[in-house]
């Protein structure tokens, strides 16, 4: 058999097909990815659903029961609770005897008693502090009603000219973001989800690099592929896997937030989100899971891998938990704002602010150019380190050792 | 009509020399037995024929052509260190790895099947890898080095951790694919199944090919040795003379070794006058001896 052996042509792009469908098949099959991926859905809608049913209930704050006698006060309080952010019921009710048998059984939360001259109030056991502050304030009204009459004014007339009496704002030189609050609650959600996929997934990586290093079944896979398609297959993989689930867990907790109204943002804004999460989870996946699969390398056991790993994680961990205890108090911080758009801070911190909103276009796209720079040097270097490090087995292989080795 | 050939093959690491020039060649249809002590070099050189370690210097071919990693996907290897993923099922990671050396992934199927039943696990083709006996997990390891119908096998160690059975199995496959024209490289402690099993042997020492050809041709560069029982000779016997070197002596045997220009008939001569001789042998050393002997004796030249 002396035929020329023909070449089998298997493109660089079919190898990291191949290498990459592998870990997609063995992963999304696996039971740990679904439950995994149906608990953190679950956790978002619940959190969602149960938001819905502490805040969105749309009773009243308080409930006040008023007599025929005291009526001409109720107009008054409702307005000054307004006034306070408090959301004030009234309930009339026959005399005194008859709010006091509401008091006790716990329908209303106050009785306004007296002749309605001045104020006065009886509650069940304690009377709430904002309550109490309202009250305060319609006593004053009270009172300086009474004087405006006895001056031979008119109270009407003096409460219109008070209403009427307004600041004028001349607009300002910079115009302020108005951070919405439920913007804000979806930046750290974001973060949140950043944070968790890429420590998950980027460990996912540096592990898988491990289990084939311990299993040796490196030597046979690099008999037959080159390591650059071994490992851009892993991190393409496992990318792709963690996609599928921040889309599953993005989209579920969007549209679980539109549907119960807890989410009162437009749905671009939403979706805006969505797609900024999507582009910074690749970028931020990508960027890191390379550096990872790199230093995976480096050992040979499971138990290696944190120590390996810890140095890349550091950036992670320090981006996610500056952007979490500054951003919501302070959303344009400065300091952060400028950590934002340093590559190894800004996958963990641009897309908090991204879904805060008030970004500044520029920021946003050098954030973006600076992480797709950078990407290609990191892939150079960590093919490098890949490389020389993946076949030796034993101690952990030095970074410089790694570096220089041909 | 030129199969696999390491020419000339170095590696060092850093101070170490791992080879010196390592050459033989592997011709088509033929077992060739890589032996030799451990660190001597076998798992270095099959790494490199396989590139998954370079070469200082030297060059591997097949067919008269530099492999080149396109050609490398018609070898099929089974490293030192034993590897498949473990929780992977055997069927699929066969697949996989077939794939892995550009088969269609139909064909690939095929094979892993044909295969997990020629090498008989195919009652565990939906076992994880890890599930299986050790002996079986051999048995997935060698399927996964035929599994892509390689045009040229390379095996390390291929016979270490395997019961008598499955030594036969092995054995039967890799005589069927040197039927089929395929060279065939296996490394082995098993001295004794390679002088049975291969038609040519090379022997290892220190990173060089101190010896290679068939078994009797290497039986032939070595010296002959004599086996005699002589029950009345006293010691020293057969000292003194020419060429003859007396290795030693166990109840009325003595073994002898014959150097350059000794005279068997001489030998024969002298035993034959302290008495009856019952037994005049000459012995075929066994691999084993040629082994030890080259692997002892010799200096490496510099």
């Amino acid at each position: 058999m002396s035929t020329p052996v023909p070449d089998v042509r298997m493109s660089p792009a079919a190898a990291v097909g191949l290498v990459a469908s592998r870990e997609i098949g063995t992963r999304v099959k696996s039971k740990a990815f679904r439950v995994s991926t149906v608990i953190m859905l679950l956790l978002i809608v619940v959190g969602i659903v149960l938001i819905k049913l502490i805040a969105g209930g749309g009773g009243a704050d308080s409930t006040v029961g008023y007599t025929p006698a005291t009526a001409p006060l109720s107009a008054p309080l409702k307005a000054g609770g307004q006034a306070v952010d408090e959301k004030i019921d009234l309930v009339q009710v026959a005399d005194e005897a008859a709010g006091r048998a509401k008091l006790a059984d716990g329908s209303i939360d106050a009785l306004l008693t007296g002749d309605g001259r001045s104020v006065h109030v009886q509650v069940k056991k304690n009377l709430d502090g904002k309550l109490a502050n309202v009250l305060q304030l319609l006593s004053q009204q009270v009172a300086v009603n009474q004087q405006i009459v006895a001056l031979g004014g008119d109270p009407a007339r003096f409460q219109a000219a008070i209403a009427s009496a307004k600041f004028v704002e001349d607009p300002p030189l910079e115009k302020p973001y108005d951070y919405n609050g439920q913007q804000l609650v979806l930046g750290i959600i974001a973060g949140i989800l950043i944070y968790l996929s890429l420590m998950i997934n980027g460990q996912t990586v540096a592990q898988g690099v491990v289990e084939e290093k311990t299993s040796r079944v490196v030597e046979l896979l690099l008999s037959t592929i080159k390591p650059w398609q071994l490992m851009a297959g892993k991190v393409l993989g496992i990318g792709v896997v963690g996609l599928i689930q921040m889309l599953v867990i993005g989209i579920g907790g969007v549209v679980a937030g539109l549907a119960t109204n807890v989410l009162t943002i437009s749905v671009s804004a939403a979706v805006g989100t969505v797609i900024w999460l999507v582009v910074w989870y690749l970028l931020g996946f990508f960027m890191y899971s390379i550096v990872f699969a790199a230093l995976g390398a480096l050992v040979s056991r499971q138990e290696d891998v944190g120590g390996a790993t810890m140095p890349a994680l550091m950036f992670v961990i320090a981006g996610y938990v500056i952007g979490i205890s500054v951003l919501p108090s302070d959303p344009g911080n400065t300091f952060v704002e400028v950590l934002s758009v340093i590559p190894v801070f800004s996958p963990t911190l641009m897309p908090m602010r991204l879904a805060m909103g008030g970004v500044p276009v520029w920021e946003a796209v050098m954030s973006v150019g600076l992480v797709v720079l950078l990407i290609p040097a990191l892939i150079w270097l960590a093919a490098r380190i890949y490389r020389n490090a993946v076949m030796r087995t034993g101690a952990k292989v030095k970074l410089r050792d790694a570096l220089r080795a041909a | 009509m030129t199969g696999l050939e390491i020419d000339g093959v170095s590696k060092r690491y850093g101070d170490v020399v791992a080879l010196r020039e390592m050459t033989f060649d592997v011709r088509p249809g033929e077992l060739f037995g890589f032996v030799g002590s451990n660190g001597a070099g076998k798992t270095t050189t099959m790494r490199i024929a396989l590139g998954v370690l370079s070469a200082d210097a030297g060059e591997v071919r097949y067919d008269g052509v530099p492999v080149t990693h396109e050609t490398r996907r018609h070898i099929g290897y089974m490293p030192e260190e034993r590897g498949l993923y473990p929780k992977m099922k055997v069927a699929e990671q066969l697949t996989y790895l077939a794939r892995l050396h550009g088969m269609p992934a139909a064909d690939a199927r095929a094979s892993a099947e044909k295969w997990t039943e020629r090498l008989g696990v195919a009652g565990r083709r939906d076992d994880e890898v890890q599930k299986l006996s050790l002996g079986n997990q051999q048995r997935v390891q060698l399927a996964a080095a035929l599994v892509h119908e390689p045009r040229i096998l390379v095996l390390d160690e291929p016979f270490s951790g395997l019961d008598p059975v499955a030594v036969d199995v092995m054995s039967q496959v890799l005589k069927e694919k040197a039927a089929e024209g395929v060279p065939v490289v296996f490394s082995s402690h098993q001295l004794d199944l390679v002088e049975r099993l291969c038609d040519r042997v090379g022997i290892v020492r220190s990173g060089q090919m101190v010896a290679r050809g068939t078994v009797d041709e290497l039986r032939a560069g070595g010296a002959v040795r004599l086996r005699v029982d002589v029950p009345e000779a006293g010691d020293g016997w057969a000292e003194g003379l020419p060429g003859v070197k007396v290795l030693g002596r166990t109840g009325p045997v003595t073994e002898l070794e014959l150097g350059e220009g000794a005279d068997d008939q001489a030998v024969l001569k002298a035993a034959l006058a302290t008495g009856p001789v019952r037994e005049f042998a000459r012995e075929q050393p066994s691999l084993a001896d040629l082994f030890r002997s080259v692997v002892t004796h010799q200096e490496v030249p510099a």
